[in-house]
């Protein structure tokens, strides 16, 4: 059934989908249509797809600095999306957030956030809000392996374990903070961050969308159930830069071998092997022109109008002095 | 008539919210017992659901007060010391405050950050002196900072019900004070409204928080020689320009006592403001701490610091003689 989320082809598809996106997103940093560039998600799409597998459509999710897969796999449109990172008044935040801050309540996207670390308390609190309201819907926070390095996150742990938030704690551990190896700055393991406070932790391989898929329900049940926080630590690696920026800096940081190796391990490929080559190729036909609309849509999508800047500054429309800026 | 602490009209405008909507939630550090007194009969009242002891850990409890805002819950986090902002101005100006723009408007963050015992509490030293309201006001978040038992019931009342983030300074010199008044008639306080404490034709002084009682102490003093009008602005983000234009027209004079630090502090703000768009004879003076000032721990260090009555007397004194167009001008 193509409607399961857990059905082989549909891990498959939103896979397919994340790297569709991902490929034209660069493609479109290059051509100068996306300002300020991307933090490529490329490789580590299995995370996004078999978490989000295993949520509920009124679950909610924070997101990070490289957010475009936990986005898409939420149930964002892939075209309003391509829009926001495009800078459009039709993207998801009408061209006021971007690609670090993309959100989608709709769909329970509460926002990428571009301080690592900055979104585990609001998961929490979303989570604790949620529960006290009387449902048993559940937040997933995602962070990488940067972020385990942060006060926040290690407090948000805490809070999180003590009230027994129905949080799911996804760290996606792609080997590198920036250019700096996990190894050169988290001592101890991302696991034992959380087993200090009593959350049950586990070391998953993020690049196979099924494993992550399981692991994800299990850590939801629980979540649900009242047992608290689970973490996840999703082993991944990233293929392309840690910024779009890094394509012209050339930063030198790793081997074209050690990329070679980490490449060899493609969740598109594992997921992919897994359905008839068939159903395979009809899902790379259509998300072929899914995505093909998606970026016709950002680029013939019109810009917002300069005198709206600060729209949605505030919620009470409160707005700042007149000959204060906004031209 | 009652008369009214400041602390306890605090402690009934949260009570107040509680009791109107069932969302408003208080976090923060000791608040079951009421350490600060603000939240004092709110765990009875309302229950540990409601009402909830944080563990000391500032940065993860403000943003899981943007988490809980973003789900429904309307949150009051209480900081003990004014320091503690430092500590978290990253969730509140670059998350809560950011979260509506940055998504195009499809949120709102209604949290409002207390500090009951702002500025300098006597000798409580370097690290927890400090009033940093300026910084708030400078990134925009909604900031007020209450000098009566009236204003601190109505604007707290008025940022628990704001749809905003709004940092909400109890200065530690008002806590004291106490005012007369009739419990049914107090009221919502608008943010961006000052409010006029003594008119006055000569000099508009400005006055910010707990300086108030001096600004009218300092006018009672001059009064007979210089006719001073009192500004209490009551938010400094949103501020009220229109008023103190206003207020302007009648007098063309201004100084303004803030104790905050000098540069880039509040003060700044007001006199530019004033000297583009309003109605000056004189050039205008501020009264604040020193530039980039460290509260020392000794009393006579400590007082050093903060704008004095004297210090508040002398620029009144000064700016209604200085020298305007061709000539002195001295106020009758």
């Amino acid at each position: 059934m193509a409607d399961d989320p857990s059905d082989p082809a549909a891990l498959y598809r939103t896979v397919a989908l994340i790297r569709g996106f991902e490929e034209r997103a660069v493609q479109l940093v290059r051509a100068g249509v996306v300002p300020g560039g991307i933090h490529p998600y490329t490789g580590q799409e299995a995370v996004a797809a078999g978490s989000c597998a295993a949520l509920r459509p009124d679950d909610v999710v924070t997101s990070t600095h490289r957010g475009h897969g936990h986005v898409l796999a939420k149930g964002a449109d892939p075209a309003r999306m391509m829009a926001e990172l495009a800078g459009r008044a039709t993207g998801l935040n009408r061209g006021r957030g971007g690609s670090m801050h993309a959100a989608d309540f709709a769909v329970g996207v509460l926002g990428a956030n571009a301080i690592v670390g900055a979104a585990v308390p609001i998961a929490a609190g979303a989570a604790w809000a949620l529960r006290r309201a009387g449902s048993d819907r559940v937040a997933v926070s995602y962070f990488g392996d940067g972020a385990v390095s942060q006060g926040v996150l290690l407090e948000a742990f805490n809070l999180a374990a003590l009230w027994r938030t129905p949080t799911v704690l996804v760290c996606e551990n792609n080997g590198f903070a920036t250019s700096m190896r996990t190894a050169d700055t988290v001592a101890g393991s991302i696991p034992g961050r959380a087993r200090a406070f009593g959350i049950p932790a586990r070391t998953v391989d993020g690049t196979d969308p099924q494993a992550v898929r399981e692991a994800t329900a299990e850590a939801v049940a629980r979540a649900r159930a009242g047992d608290g926080p689970t973490l996840l630590e999703c082993v991944v690696y990233r293929w392309d830069a840690h910024h779009t920026w890094e394509h012209a800096a050339r930063p030198r940081y790793r081997s074209a071998a050690e990329v070679a190796e980490g490449r060899a391990r493609d969740p598109l490929e594992v997921q992919g092997a897994r359905i008839p080559a068939a159903q395979r190729a009809a899902i790379d036909a259509e998300l072929g022109q899914l995505l093909d609309y998606a970026v016709e849509f950002a680029l013939t999508s019109p810009h917002p109008d300069p005198a709206s800047a600060l729209d949605g500054l505030y919620a009470s429309g409160l707005r700042g002095r007149s000959g204060a800026g906004v031209r | 008539m009652a008369n009214l602490s400041y602390l306890k009209a605090l402690n009934r405008a949260v009570a107040d919210e509680m009791a109107r909507d069932a969302d408003v939630c208080v976090f923060g550090e000791d608040v079951r017992v009421a350490v600060s007194n603000v939240t004092a009969g709110l765990l009875k009242r309302f229950g540990p659901e409601r009402v909830l002891d944080t563990p000391i850990s500032e940065q993860a409890f403000t943003s899981f007060a943007t988490g809980a805002a973003l789900a429904g819950v309307r949150p009051l986090v209480e900081f003990q010391i004014p320091a503690l902002l430092f500590l978290v101005f990253e969730q509140i100006a670059n998350q809560a405050h950011k979260l509506a723009l940055m998504t195009g408007g499809q949120t709102r963050v209604p949290v409002t950050y207390l500090l009951p015992g702002s500025g300098s509490r006597e000798s409580w030293a370097g690290q927890h002196s400090d009033h940093p309201y300026s910084l708030f006001a400078h990134v925009g978040v909604k900031t007020v900072v209450p000098a009566t038992p009236s204003d601190a019931y109505g604007l707290l009342v008025s940022a628990l019900r704001e749809d905003d983030p709004v940092v909400v300074f109890a200065p530690a010199g008002s806590l004291g004070v106490r005012e007369d008044v009739d419990l049914a008639a107090l009221a919502p306080v608008p943010l961006g409204v000052g409010r006029v404490h003594r008119a006055g034709t000569d000099v508009t002084v400005v006055a910010v928080g707990h300086l108030v009682q001096e600004a009218l102490a300092v006018a009672e003093e001059v009064a007979g020689r210089i006719s001073v009008e009192v500004f209490d602005p009551r938010s400094l983000f949103p501020f009220d320009w229109d008023g103190l234009a206003a207020s302007l027209e009648r007098t063309g004079r201004l100084v303004v006592v803030d104790d905050s630090n000098r540069s880039c502090g509040i003060g700044a703000e007001v006199v530019a403001t004033a000297a583009e768009e309003m109605r000056l004879l004189a050039p205008p003076r501020r009264v604040t701490r020193p530039d980039g000032a460290v509260l020392p721990f000794a009393p006579a260090l400590d007082l050093a610091c903060q704008p004095s009555r004297a210090q508040l007397r002398a620029a009144v004194e000064q700016v209604v003689r200085r020298p305007v167009g061709d000539g002195w001008r001295r106020a009758e």
